[in-house]
């Protein structure tokens, strides 16, 4: 059979219902769009970025959310060559996990740089917010090297 | 704990498979159902596990019950998970003591579109999937802290590549160019398409079945948080609350099917488990070279039976995981002994 005849329709993949994303993830959303990062306070102290409703550990209800900084360290990385479609970067740049200051727990996102040799574990990068912020995670256009976002 | 054994397996898997999922199932059920010679009528549960985002629709294990013959009524259910869990089901089952015999099947289909865009938005929908990292991506996080940390050494990353034949030996290994730094493509695991099909029997019956069943002894599975920075990027610790459930520890295994998509994982699994690093008997079939989301597990455990049925070992392990980073773990012990 010729592949133009074939009968064919197109799949859309959806998921048509919306969500609230509730207290915590909510304040954090709502943060970001204040362009501030908020963590929350587990009972041993420590505070937990980007924060859960609870404790992924303990499983306790986490309620007392604090600001932390915006400027942090490489825990691990990642070169990525070739982005995704999808990806909301279409330059090579770097996934790694951040540590931000008076955080606990490090979590992903890109650092732009322009080559894998420029990346370090161990080296410090501040967050680069989107001129527009809307609360969602996209709002930090990515991390850059600490010195180059005060230049 | 009522003494449930594997009686039968089949399986296959292809890199690029033109049947669709029944047409995949269809022979391998069959072929499980003759070779213990029951009929779908004298199997008391079937129990299955694949991916509705892979297949793209709502319940398509639905569709795969054709494979099966769901006329007249089965009692059946269906885990959105590897195969390995479905057995799970089934054992929890065979223990409250309403069946005897079982049918667990799993499949996985990914070459019709892209297996990393499925496993992507299985992150969380608010921090990470939205930065859609790829699977290579996410383990290769793991794999640098745990280079950097000396956990772990190149040298155990080519060592596990030649062992599962993604190369020939170190030079080809080090030849290679990286793919998600630090990784290579011998690191990250080739995706197949395949599926798995077994019968599972209580004490009494499945002596009738098989000559010498594969006795589940030991069977637990945990998970960790799915929270990527609340977790120590050096240890698994479902893994090892899993496997001191199952009792994987209480005897010496003879051969360990572990479930480990990237040599970093299977690295750092067997320091975990105390597995050794370069076993003398190891899987003839590495989930490196042919990773079938939804059935790798199960393929494990058949594996595992597999290697008690031809008396080639005597007491096995198969360990299945599932999610970014190993998050879920199950571990099965099986051995020829009731124990």
């Amino acid at each position: 059979m010729n592949p133009e005849e074939r009968l064919s329709a197109p799949i859309v993949l959806e998921y048509p219902f919306t969500r609230t994303t509730g207290p915590v993830i909510g304040a954090f959303m709502t943060g970001l769009r204040e362009k501030i990062i908020l963590g929350i306070k587990r009972d041993d102290g420590t505070v937990l970025v980007p924060p859960t409703e609870y404790d992924p550990v303990t499983s306790k209800a986490l309620t007392e959310m604090v600001e932390v900084g915006q400027t942090g360290e490489v825990t691990t990385w990642t070169w990525v060559e070739n982005p995704r479609d999808q990806s909301p970067w279409d330059s090579p740049h770097a996934l790694a996990m951040i540590l931000l200051d008076g955080s606990d727990t490090p979590f992903l996102h890109a650092v732009l740089v322009e080559e894998p040799d420029h990346m370090k574990t161990g080296m410090r990068v501040s967050i680069k917010w989107k001129k527009e912020t809307e609360g969602h995670i996209q709002d930090i256009e990515g991390f850059v090297p600490e010195k180059e976002n005060h230049a | 704990m009522r003494k449930v054994a594997i009686v039968s397996a089949a399986s296959r898997q292809e890199e690029k498979m033109l049947d669709n999922e029944v047409e995949l199932m269809v022979p391998l059920i069959s072929k499980v159902r003759e070779e213990t010679g029951l009929d779908q009528t004298e199997i008391g549960f079937t129990c299955s596990g694949s991916s509705d985002f892979l297949a793209g629709q709502a319940f398509s294990f639905v569709m795969t019950l054709d494979a099966v013959g769901p006329v007249p009524p089965i009692s059946e259910s269906h885990v959105e998970m590897d195969g390995a869990w479905a057995l799970y089901e089934t054992w929890v089952k065979f223990q409250m003591g309403v069946i005897d015999t079982a049918l667990v099947y799993s499949y996985g289909k990914p070459s019709p579109g892209s297996l990393q865009d499925v496993l992507s938005t299985q992150l969380d929908p608010y921090y990470v999937a939205p930065l859609w990292p790829d699977a290579h991506a996410i383990a290769a996080l793991q794999a640098r802290h745990l280079l950097e940390k000396e956990e772990i050494s190149l040298q155990h990353l080519a060592d596990c590549a030649v062992r599962a034949g993604t190369v020939e030996n170190h030079e080809e290994y080090y030849e290679q160019q990286i793919l998600a730094d630090p990784l290579r493509p011998a690191d990250c695991p080739t995706y197949a398409d395949g599926g798995v099909a077994m019968i599972l029997a209580a004490e009494g019956k499945a002596e009738e079945l098989c000559e010498k069943p594969a006795w589940i002894t030991g069977i637990d599975h945990r998970i960790d948080t799915h929270h990527f920075g609340a977790r120590n990027l050096s240890t698994i610790p479902s893994a090892k609350k899993a496997a001191e459930k199952a009792g994987v520890h209480k005897a010496d295994i003879d051969l360990a099917e572990i479930h480990t998509a990237y040599t970093v994982h299977d690295v750092l699994l067997r320091k975990e488990l105390n597995l050794p690093l370069n076993p003398e008997k190891s899987s003839k079939n590495h989930p490196i070279k042919a990773e079938t989301l939804m059935a790798s597990g199960l393929l494990r455990i058949a594996e595992a039976a597999r290697a008690i049925w031809d008396q080639e070992a005597n007491r096995t392990l198969a360990h299945a995981t599932s999610g970014p980073l190993m998050q879920q773990n199950l571990m099965c012990v099986l051995s020829g002994e009731k124990e």
